[in-house]
């Protein structure tokens, strides 16, 4: 028998909870991925939904491993579909093969034709019958029993991972237990090669956190206590998670009326002294860039997140991409040095955030953090994060001062700021240009004096150690960014076991860019794959504009609303390495 | 014991050095003088003032005023100025700014602000038309008023800046001529002293673009009922008035806008302790 040959047990196993909305998938797959760090297994879920608001199709996608993971795997080992309306549409999101198992309810019907493999087994499951005979019993919790039960989680583990999630309600808490209970006894004599390998970690200490959540704490970290936004997906978790933790911090959030409102009362706050984040996603991103000139030419230091979907336009809301980079790079008009920055895992969007605001205080300049749907929308159990000291603080001036002048000429670029408040120091900060004391100026000595020194101020700070991340070495390397570098990671690890050696650089720091760093990253390296999520290569295009790379160039970008493939990553370089 | 000796700023202190680009005759320079003079009067100080503003001639008052101040992008000064004061309510926050920047370009901004009731003082100049592009019709004026652009008038109906206000919910709303500066520091001290979102739309002639103006001086009048707490009633008057009743028409009571700040009750590891297993 096929199955037979397999080993007993996996270092990883993927699995899709799918359904109609309000069919409760997100809840089980949340309960089944808590239960797994709780039981010392590392693992992420992903959540993927249509495009109705409620009631559409839904899945939770879950991978778990006994070794830190950072991105899904090319297929799924098992699918567990609630009903099967729409479902087709996750066709391409959950590839199944026929190592593969499709578990369904009979009383739904037969799984759409375009989401079953060649070869992959099925088996049927009575999720709503069984669901009947428990008083307030649900088909997910029949379902979470039933798969935990197959990849061989333990039972207090779910127990507990469902008291958490439920809390208090007593009765909820009993039906979703016997419902588990139900699925456990149904699994009892099933046959399943997809099982976790014992668990050699214990999981308490360990995090469980969003991409979003990381990004919200990491700029409290770094001293935000103002942020206004307008609600976008899918950047809107963000500053859901923000609000309280801001009023608990004594900060607070403001529900702008736009984007364009949103950023300019995060400058108002930052221009106050407090420093002042907004969140969005590409089209907010688009309404703020005149502003975004605003803040380079005042000088007020604000960090704007946009969290990336499948544009342009509305797009694709739901899908990940990498397709607001050349935005975020080059969409301000005029000469105007910014800092463009991206976290490369769910658990960096931490220490990513928390360095963007110390960049924007440091050099008073803004600082757009990219993240994306995939880092943002992913719950994923982290080992607990170091404590990042981030070098830069605001430079703020004396009050009292003789002969203050708010854009002073000084050899770093970065002037002493003023805050409101400090007698002596009146100034008008000024999106016109202006001479030192900040009075308008139409001469061209002012306006050269003034984008010399905004220019300077981005060579003022050492970036440190956190502008790359760079592993292993090999004479080929992967160039990748953001939410790709999990992705790539695993490809590079795969060849690894070929014999085959690939470097990673994976940049944090996109501008300014540093040419001299990526030079001496990359010494050594022949051929260097760039790895992006974008339909025409905008991060290779950036490469070789701003770059001098002595390594021979090749381009792999595919746009989003598919997710980027190890296994697709990992052939490119099996190929490419062949000589 | 000696108490400190403290000098309040004057009118003429809280004025700066910097020439306004006005034009001679322009309303700006009256209203300049009137809001120094209502800053002195509330013997305010000039390092806790801010005047914030987006672009437009009068939106140039930051530079001519001597306290802080923030010239910001085309119609986004009450934005930049809700984010200033939600975070520094120790602050004076004025937002100043024209009939374009104020009711066009930044015409939702108006409505959210007036929502939001925010402690803030909102100044319009309104001269029906822009100036700083040299000459096009403005939100507020006439339809038939011919200029480059829209050859023989916008055929637009004017925008009602004062009945929007009082509709979104502005807690204090005024209407004042610039050619009057003792009125006008009057209504805008009384505007700053208002809680909540103090609207105050200053007749502010531009006589390079619309000489006509000059007859302003002539049609302005104090308004013949005095202050209501009545919305709906100061909006009937102020729909059917001719637009020259100067003084305040509204004064409400609503509770401003103001989370709490400054005190956590929360520390960075309490927030850390939701993430740990």
């Amino acid at each position: 028998m096929a199955l037979a040959a397999r080993p007993e047990t996996s270092p990883t196993v993927s699995i899709a909870m799918t359904g109609s909305g309000g069919s409760g998938v997100m809840t089980a797959g949340n309960m089944l991925l808590e239960a797994a760090a709780l039981a010392g297994y590392y693992g992420l879920m992903s959540r993927t939904s249509g495009p109705q608001i409620r009631g559409g199709e839904a899945a939770a996608l879950i991978r778990l491993a006994g070794d830190p993971i950072d991105g899904h795997d090319d297929r799924f080992d098992l699918l567990i579909s609630i009903d099967w309306l729409n479902l087709e549409r996750f066709a391409d999101e959950i590839p199944l093969d026929g190592e593969s198992i499709a578990i369904g309810d009979p009383s739904q019907g037969e799984p759409p034709a375009a989401m079953i493999g060649p070869g992959t087994k099925r088996l049927a499951l009575p999720m709503k019958d069984l669901a009947k005979k428990i008083p307030g019993g649900r088909a997910n919790m029949i379902a979470l029993g039933y798969v935990a039960s197959l990849i061989g989680l333990p039972n207090d583990a779910v127990a507990e991972a469902v008291r958490h999630t439920l809390g208090t309600e007593g009765g909820r808490v009993t039906a979703s237990l016997a419902g588990i209970e139900a699925g456990r006894l149904a699994a009892a004599n099933v046959p399943c090669p997809h099982k976790l390998a014992p668990s050699r970690g214990r999981g308490a200490g360990r995090w469980l956190i969003t991409g979003n959540e990381a990004a919200g704490y990491g700029a409290l970290k770094g001293g935000v206590r103002f942020v206004a936004a307008y609600p976008i997906t899918p950047a809107t978790e963000l500053l859901e998670w923000m609000s309280p933790a801001l009023s608990g911090l004594g900060g607070v959030l403001v529900q702008a009326e736009d984007e364009l409102a949103s950023i300019n009362m995060a400058i108002g706050a930052s221009y106050g002294g407090t420093p002042a984040l907004t969140a969005t996603s590409g089209p907010g991103l688009a309404l703020m860039t005149e502003s975004l000139g605003l803040a380079v030419a005042a000088e007020v230091p604000i960090v704007v997140v946009d969290v990336m979907r499948c544009g342009p336009s509305t797009g694709i809301p739901t899908k990940s991409e990498q397709s607001d980079l050349n935005l975020a790079l080059y969409g301000v008009h005029g000469d105007a040095p910014h800092v463009v920055v991206a976290p490369n895992s769910v658990a960096d969007c931490l220490a990513t955030t928390q360095w963007a605001v110390h960049l924007a205080e440091a050099m008073q300049v803004p600082v757009v953090v990219l993240s994306d749907q995939s880092m943002g929308q992913t719950r994923m159990v982290i080992d607990p994060p170091r404590d990042e000291e981030f070098a830069g603080k605001r430079a703020v001036a004396a009050a009292n001062g003789q002969d203050y002048r708010r854009y002073a000429l000084t050899p770093s670029g970065v002037s002493p700021m003023a805050i409101p408040g400090a007698p002596g120091l009146m100034y008008t900060a000024d999106g016109l240009e202006h001479n030192e004391r900040g009075t308008p100026s139409s001469q061209a000595k002012d306006h050269i004096a003034q984008l010399d020194k905004r220019q300077r101020k981005l060579g003022s700070v050492d970036f440190g150690p956190h502008w790359a991340e760079i592993e292993g070495d090999g004479e080929i390397a992967v160039l990748t960014w953001g939410s790709c570098t999990g992705p790539v990671r695993e490809a590079i690890a795969r060849a690894r076991d070929d014999g085959i050696a690939v470097k990673l650089v994976s940049l944090r720091l996109l501008s300014p860019p540093h040419p001299d760093r990526l030079a001496a990253a990359l010494k050594g390296v022949k051929r260097a794959l760039v790895v992006e999520q974008t339909h025409s290569g905008q991060f290779y295009r950036y490469l070789r504009a701003e770059h001098a790379l002595a390594a021979e160039l090749r381009a792999m970008h595919c746009p989003g609303a598919q997710p980027m493939r190890p296994g697709d990553i990992y052939r490119e370089l099996v190929e490419w390495s062949r000589p | 014991m000696n108490a400190p000796v403290t000098t309040l700023p004057s009118a003429k202190d809280f004025k700066s050095d910097t020439k306004p680009v006005w034009c001679p005759g322009c309303g700006d320079h009256g209203v300049l003088t009137s809001l120094a003079r209502a800053l002195a009067d509330l013997t305010c100080r000039r390092e806790e003032v801010a005047i914030v503003s987006g672009i437009g001639c009068s939106s140039r008052m930051p530079a001519y005023t001597n306290c802080y101040g923030f010239h910001g992008v085309h119609g986004r000064a009450l934005a930049v100025a809700t984010g200033l004061k939600v975070s520094r309510p120790d602050l004076t926050v004025i937002a100043t700014g024209g009939d374009g920047d104020g009711y066009s370009i930044g015409g939702n901004h108006f409505l959210h602000a007036c929502r939001r009731n925010v402690d803030l003082t909102y100044i319009v100049m309104d001269n029906h038309v822009y100036g700083m592009t040299k000459g096009q019709s403005s939100p507020t004026t006439e339809p038939d008023w011919d200029n480059a652009l829209t050859p023989g008038g916008t055929g637009l109906r004017p925008f009602q800046p004062l009945v929007i206000a009082l509709a979104s919910g502005a807690n204090f709303v005024g209407r004042a001529f610039s050619g009057d500066v003792i009125g006008t520091a009057h209504i805008i001290a009384e505007a700053v002293k208002s809680p909540g979102f103090s609207f105050v739309e200053i007749l502010s002639p531009c006589i390079t673009f619309r000489p006509e103006q000059r007859d302003w001086k002539e049609l302005a009048r104090p308004s013949p009922v005095p202050v209501t707490n009545d919305a709906a009633r100061a909006a009937r008057r102020i729909m059917t008035d001719d637009g020259f009743n100067i003084g305040i028409l509204y004064a409400g009571n609503r509770k401003p806008y103001q989370p709490e700040i400054g005190r956590a009750q929360r520390s960075l590891q309490d927030l850390a302790r939701e993430f740990a297993l």
